[in-house]
């Protein structure tokens, strides 16, 4: 299906061509019958349902899923949907259990790290290990709550978050935890399974959004280039997603094939050096170069050559976003548990100081996380990036005193053929450690018991439980350490009328690329000394001819020749 | 001998000088922007000019080279000391005493020793510089996967910068050499006609007057 994506897409080009021109016409037509018709007493409502999202070259789809009776219901809970999508959908099941919506595990072929949400430690709400209650909402399958889950039992997957198109489908956390926390979570409308179900389309942006807009706790916090103003963008918030532009759903890019899908943060291609490939190719990827080839830019004038020389050395992303963070929702840059814990009266509670570009109020503090940093339309940090990124995980042992922990280095230099320049966000943490051994840990944070932090406050237990429920050396003593997060910023690609300009980052003053090293930039760097000495050559020639011309017409017979 | 009005500029020569002129001032303006001095032109929009008048620049060398050597012409610019310390001492010293330039042009010799060879300087040595480290510039996509590559793309735009230090400094110097005579248009009207005070031996002028006598007034 994926085989023809380069001719589609110039397919899909045209007929979007096609449907402008159409739309034109048919905007003048109807100006004219308004003219004409302006006594006419109630104008007809103007009906805009939305745009229907490209998810790939193939539109429309063989099968109207409202007239399976297999979906007619009734449906008590999610299982059985996924019961009855699995009656037809014969071998999906087994597709979907090997990926990493299913599995959360991810091992790198490099480092062998054992890496994906079910085993990490990130800068933000820091485990998703032994809070799977919580955190396993945005596990894509039902029930996930502990160690007893059966990751080979099909019926668990959960098929609606992503293919339900109602949007009034929800999920909620798999155990009780917290009463402190449940409250959260209480007085939902009952979901209409049946609806839900009839309604199943290829997963739309709001689908994927559902969790990958809300990852870190909330909007945009995580990622800082992924928001629910992605949900409906205009074209200039993100150029593919626009839905006044070409309107693509997340699977537009993110291919898949037997439901594993293209583009990873924990396999990146920092340099694709493929391009589009022939036809039946490229199904593998979700880079830039995939749809717009190695040579991107046409070549009409010395720039367009030059910027097609530059996807050498910088990623399609660095100048094509930037600024991230945009369209009104602010992301987390900045978060410090050490302030965690603090209750009024016995209880927890939360204060708003941040008003982001949309006008939505966010938190700022709250006693189950501690503070919290926001920014909008943040311009990235660059460096040198060759897609390998090194984590700290849980098995990490570092020197206790260090100054700063990078949750995730990364490497690369201009030496590297793989590597290029590339935008980050950089995310700042003051999270818990153990102080004696050296290692991150995993903290217990939700749960219906006395030790679960959200609810309790108490750091040293819910660290003591969270170790512990997996045989983890921890050696009694727990501080706070600084530590960095990077995320290579790929989604909100602007309009090319809004990309970064040469003089961006080719400039003495300010550039982009100012602490990026291993390059001679033009405009950016010089040689001091050559700046003094040619600067001084060229005054002193000229101060000489002003003597020079002082002395010949000042001089008695000097004037005349 | 006795002074001739007589063409010393020929039509291509004067095209080749002032084309020449505005493409290295062009090239000076936007190179400067270029390497942060100025902010008067986009980066874009001065790479873009400094690259288009740079090509052109060389393809005007490469006809005014081929000109040079099969009108012989380029025996003007021979280097030579015969005459050299006059003008040195006449523009250190006589200047200022009102006394006359010591040099004569000759049909042969059309430049003083001191322009002579500062003409040649500027062919053989600033020129090359700032042309052969440009192209290099120009065509680091080439070889940018070099072992060490920007470490020697640092060394280029070393001697570009340098040479267009060089050149600017010429600049100055060759315009305010025009205002040295009895007046600046005096200077520049030879560039414009091609006419110019020459001193002719008689069989020089007899030549001139018999069989090209366009050539002379």
């Amino acid at each position: 299906m994926r085989g023809h994506r380069r001719l589609s897409s110039l397919r899909i080009i045209g007929r979007y061509a096609c449907a402008g021109l159409l739309a034109c016409a048919f905007s003048g037509f109807t100006q004219v019958v308004n003219a004409g018709a302006s006594s006419w007493p109630t104008p007809p409502a103007a009906s805009t349902p939305p745009p229907p999202q490209i998810s790939g070259p193939l539109q429309g789809g063989t099968a109207d899923h409202t007239k399976f009776a297999e979906l007619k219901g009734p449906f008590e809970n999610g299982s059985q949907v996924t019961q009855a999508c699995l009656s037809c959908h014969t071998e999906t099941g087994q597709h979907f259990m090997k990926n990493i919506h299913w599995t959360w595990s991810y091992q790198d072929k490099n480092t062998g790290q054992q890496l994906g949400k079910r085993y990490l430690i990130n800068n933000f709400c820091t485990n998703s290990r032994g809070n799977e209650g919580m955190c396993a909402q945005c596990h894509a399958g039902y029930g996930w709550k502990d160690e007893g889950f059966d990751f080979t039992d099909e019926t668990k997957i959960d098929c609606l978050v992503c293919h339900e198109t109602t949007g009034t489908y929800y999920k909620k956390p798999n155990s009780e935890g917290s009463p402190a926390c449940s409250v959260m979570f209480e007085g939902k409308p009952p979901i209409d399974f049946a609806a839900a179900a009839q309604s199943v389309d290829l997963p739309q942006r709001a689908n994927c959004g559902f969790c990958h807009f809300n990852g870190g706790g909330g909007d945009n916090v995580k990622h800082g280039d992924l928001s629910t103003a992605l949900t409906q963008p205009p074209r200039s918030l993100d150029v593919h997603m626009g839905v006044d532009g070409l309107n693509f759903a997340c699977t537009a890019c993110h291919v898949t094939n037997k439901h594993v899908w293209a583009g990873s943060r924990y396999q990146i291609v920092s340099k694709d050096t493929e391009g589009t490939g022939l036809p039946g190719q490229r199904t593998d990827v979700a880079t830039c170069e995939s749809c717009h080839g190695l040579a991107p830019h046409p070549v009409d004038s010395l720039a367009g050559f030059k910027l097609n020389d530059h996807v050498q050395s910088i990623a399609c992303q660095t100048c094509h976003i930037p600024e991230f963070a945009r369209g009104g929702v602010a992301t987390v840059i900045d978060w410090d548990w050490r302030t965690a814990g603090k209750t009024r009266d016995g209880e927890g509670y939360h204060e708003e100081g941040y008003i982001q570009g949309n006008g939505d109020h966010r938190y700022t503090y709250k006693s189950i996380k501690g503070d919290f940093v926001y920014d909008e339309n943040i311009i990235p940090e660059y460096d040198w990036f060759d897609g390998q990124m090194v984590y700290t995980t849980i098995d990490t042992q570092f020197d206790p005193n260090a100054k700063e922990i990078e949750i995730n280095g990364f490497s690369g230099s201009r030496e590297d053929k793989r590597s290029r320049i590339w935008p980050f966000k950089r995310m700042h943490t003051w999270q818990p450690y153990d102080k004696g051994n050296g290692t991150l840990v995993y903290t217990h944070l939700w749960g219906e018991d006395d030790t679960a932090y959200w609810g309790n406050y108490d750091m040293g237990a819910a660290i003591e439980k969270g170790m512990a429920d997996f045989g983890l050396d921890y050696s009694g003593e727990f501080g706070f350490i600084e530590t960095l997060s990077w995320w290579p910023i790929t989604h909100m690609v602007t309009p090319k009328e809004q990309a970064l300009a040469c003089g961006d980052c080719h400039t003495p003053k300010d550039s982009r690329l100012a602490e990026v090293k291993g390059v001679y930039l033009p405009g950016r760097d010089r040689n001091r000394w050559l700046d003094i000495i040619g600067t001084l050559i060229v005054a002193g020639t000229f101060g000489g001819i002003l003597i020079h011309a002082g002395i010949r017409f000042f001089s008695p017979k000097g004037s005349h020749h | 001998m006795a002074l001739h009005h007589v063409k010393i500029f020929s039509g291509f020569e004067r095209f080749w000088h002032w084309s020449q002129m505005l493409l290295i001032v062009i090239l000076l303006i936007t190179g400067f922007g270029l390497h942060g001095f100025h902010n008067l032109l986009s980066f874009e929009t001065a790479v873009t000019w400094h690259t288009g008048a740079a090509l052109a620049l060389l393809l005007l060398w490469a006809f005014s080279i081929f000109w040079l050597f099969t009108t012989r012409t380029w025996r003007h610019f021979i280097p030579t000391i015969t005459g050299l310390w006059g003008v040195l001492r006449y523009y250190a010293y006589g200047i200022f005493k009102g006394e006359r330039h010591p040099y004569r042009k000759a049909y042969w010799r059309k430049h003083n020793p001191l322009q002579a060879l500062a003409y040649l300087m500027l062919k053989i040595v600033l020129f090359p510089a700032i042309w052969i480290s440009g192209l290099a510039y120009l065509f680091y996509f080439a070889w940018r996967d070099l072992p060490d590559a920007p470490a020697w793309l640092e060394g280029v735009a070393l001697v570009h910068t340098a040479a267009a230090f060089a050149i600017l400094t010429f600049v100055f110097i060759h315009v305010y050499m025009l205002t040295t005579g009895h007046s600046f248009r005096e200077h520049v009207m030879p560039m414009v006609t091609g006419f110019d005070e020459v001193d002719l031996t008689p069989e020089e002028e007899a030549y001139l007057r018999k069989d090209e006598p366009e050539q002379i007034r």
